[in-house]
């Protein structure tokens, strides 16, 4: 009789000794294997690392090539900026204004109404509510940029204009608005996740103690959730300064230095889509200029980040 | 009954004058439903002014429901219903009549897991009476004070009270939560089997605070732990499947229980 079964061991036949041992014979193999993959794996994580710096590197390279062109005070301080001009001018200023203004002004419109989202589905909604509300805000994170920016240039502009009659047609109120719009599922999203993170216990003992929802939310739940909060903001603000297509279309391409928000103003990012989009030659000045300004928003960035650090952790409550 | 000390069998002529202290909450017909299943079932029950009393039963009785009931946080359960008639010094608190926050006011809570917030000791203390009202630095300095040396911390505490509360043991994080408590006066506790998640030196220490409180506060406590509703309380009620068993002196249910299934119990026969 044919005996498939053979290995497996008879009910008072239990091998498991020898099964392991003999199990034991394959082992060398695993083990080199066991051996190998923490530096396999080593080398994948140094990878990403090592293309961050090679970008890191190649950007200021080309940095420098700029500022061995245009002296280093006149890029961050001049308030002009004419690149194709016949007497071209590098003046930074206009850009930095237009990325701040917009930012702040996305975030005018992010930071209180994601918050108040946030509040409402972490304290007072229903299981039922939240779980049809978290994803639906999910997926509006999830509109590609380019709609946003078709929205605010063929919508909230003509909508904004029969309000505020002296508005131009390109101009960086809209996309500064549009951009908090497209920010608020993700303020609203990780705020509420850190805010349900505060352990109910907590919430508890504040209820029992005769505080209201209201004071609950107020004294306990952002404070201990409040680093969680810090750092969705700065996601959002990283967000905004990095957004790039939404000021390309609705805020036009004027490079203007002021304080106005009913003009047209570039940011950073819309720059450097409109000379790379141009025919700027490479090794021209124009074309370093690219550089110049990508290091400086990395920078700012990057700045941004480690504050943001700084901050969430001055204020962490732990629990 | 061997599960008594000496000192539970003493003061038996003491327990007795106290039948007349008048009741502080009077249960009558409540029943709880946790969506279809019944969690409590027709209890009447009444918790007298300054008096310990314990409520025992295996897990799953109801009786962390029933003391939930009393001061409503029983109702962030969704999908509980309640009916009968809870009354608090003779105000139905079941009914719209009494705002929540005013009940839970007067009725402190201590949790099975203590659960400071994550802030400095004075500021864990200084918040109920902060949420009341209390803005005064120095009245404040005074209740945090008083509040800690009555919860028996003040000696261990006093030098770090703007650390940190997570850096105290869970003990004293236990007894910081009582103290949390203590600051807003309240004329009860309410104790959700405060020494399960705790050492027996620092049950021991919580059992002498209660002790050391219960002349000016009435309790409730919930307990597992024979021994200690033997040691501590003045009543004890005993709950089995959502209904009430027996509720009597202390001295009376652990000498001569009236129902054979609290004996049982009590023996460890069962639960």
């Amino acid at each position: 009789m044919l005996n498939i079964n053979s290995n497996v061991p008879q009910k008072n036949d239990v091998r498991i000794r020898e099964l392991i041992e003999e199990k034991r014979q394959s082992r060398n193999f695993k083990g080199i294997v066991e051996k190998l993959i923490p530096s396999f794996l080593l080398v994948i994580a140094t990878l990403s690392i090592l293309t961050t710096a090679g970008i890191v590197y190649t950007l200021l390279s080309e940095t420098v090539q700029f500022f061995k062109r245009v002296p280093f005070l006149d890029f961050f301080t001049g308030t002009a900026l004419k690149p194709l001009s016949q007497t071209p001018e590098f003046g930074i200023l206009p850009l930095l204004m237009g990325t701040i203004t917009s930012s702040l002004i996305a975030m005018v419109v992010a930071g209180p109404i994601g918050l108040m989202a946030a509040i409402y589905l972490s304290q007072y909604a229903s299981e039922r509510v939240r779980k049809v509300f978290k994803p639906l805000l999910e997926i509006l994170a999830g509109i590609p940029t380019i709609v946003y920016g078709f929205f605010a240039f063929t919508f909230v502009t003509p909508l904004l204009r029969t309000l505020i009659p002296g508005l131009e047609a390109t101009n960086i109120l809209s996309p500064g608005i549009v951009m908090g719009v497209m920010i608020i599922p993700m303020i609203a999203s990780l705020s509420e996740d850190a805010m349900s993170s505060v352990p109910s216990s907590i919430r508890e003992g504040a209820l029992a103690l005769g505080s209201t929802k209201l004071e609950v939310t107020k004294k306990v739940i952002i404070p201990a959730a409040l680093s969680g909060i810090i750092a969705s903001f700065v996601l959002g603000i990283s967000r905004a300064i990095g957004e790039t297509m939404i000021v390309t279309i609705a805020s036009g391409s004027t490079k203007n230095f002021t304080f106005d928000i009913t003009q047209s103003m570039q940011t950073m990012t819309a720059y450097i889509v409109e000379v790379t989009g141009g025919d700027a030659p490479a090794g021209s000045t124009v074309y370093y200029s690219l550089y110049a300004v990508a290091m400086t928003l990395f920078i700012f960035t990057l700045l941004m980040n480690i504050g943001a650090r700084k901050i969430s952790r001055k204020f962490r409550e732990e629990y | 009954m061997t599960l008594l000390t000496e000192r539970q069998q003493t003061p038996l002529r003491m327990v007795e004058n106290k039948q007349w202290r008048k009741p502080v909450y009077e249960t009558n017909g409540l029943n709880l439903w946790y969506g279809t299943s019944h969690a409590l079932k027709n209890i009447d029950l009444s918790i007298h002014e300054k008096e310990v009393t314990a409520i025992i039963g295996p897990s799953g009785c109801g009786k962390s429901t029933y003391l939930k009931t009393l001061n409503r946080m029983v109702e962030m359960v969704p999908d509980v219903s309640i009916s009968g008639n809870v009354t608090f010094k003779g105000n139905n608190i079941l009914g719209k009549s009494m705002p929540v926050e005013m009940l839970r006011a007067k009725v402190g809570m201590v949790f099975q897991k203590p659960n400071p917030f994550p802030k400095s000791i004075y500021e864990n203390v200084a918040f109920g009476p902060k949420i009341h009202g209390i803005r005064n630095k120095t009245v404040l300095d005074q209740i945090v004070q008083e509040s800690l040396q009555k919860a028996a911390l003040w000696d261990e505490v006093k030098d770090r009270l703007h650390k940190s509360a997570y850096g105290l043991s869970g003990g004293q994080q236990q007894r910081l939560c009582i103290a949390r408590c203590l600051a807003i006066d309240p004329e009860v506790i309410l104790m959700d089997e405060p020494t399960s998640a705790l050492d027996p030196v620092s049950t021991h220490k919580v059992e002498e605070l209660i002790h050391s409180i219960k002349n000016d506060v009435t309790i409730a406590i919930v307990t597992h732990n024979m021994q200690q509703a033997a040691r501590i309380s003045d009543r004890t009620a005993f709950f089995l499947n959502g209904e009430i068993i027996e509720c009597d002196t202390t001295t009376a249910i652990f000498n001569h229980p009236a129902d054979h299934l609290t004996d049982d119990y009590i023996n460890g026969r069962f639960g």
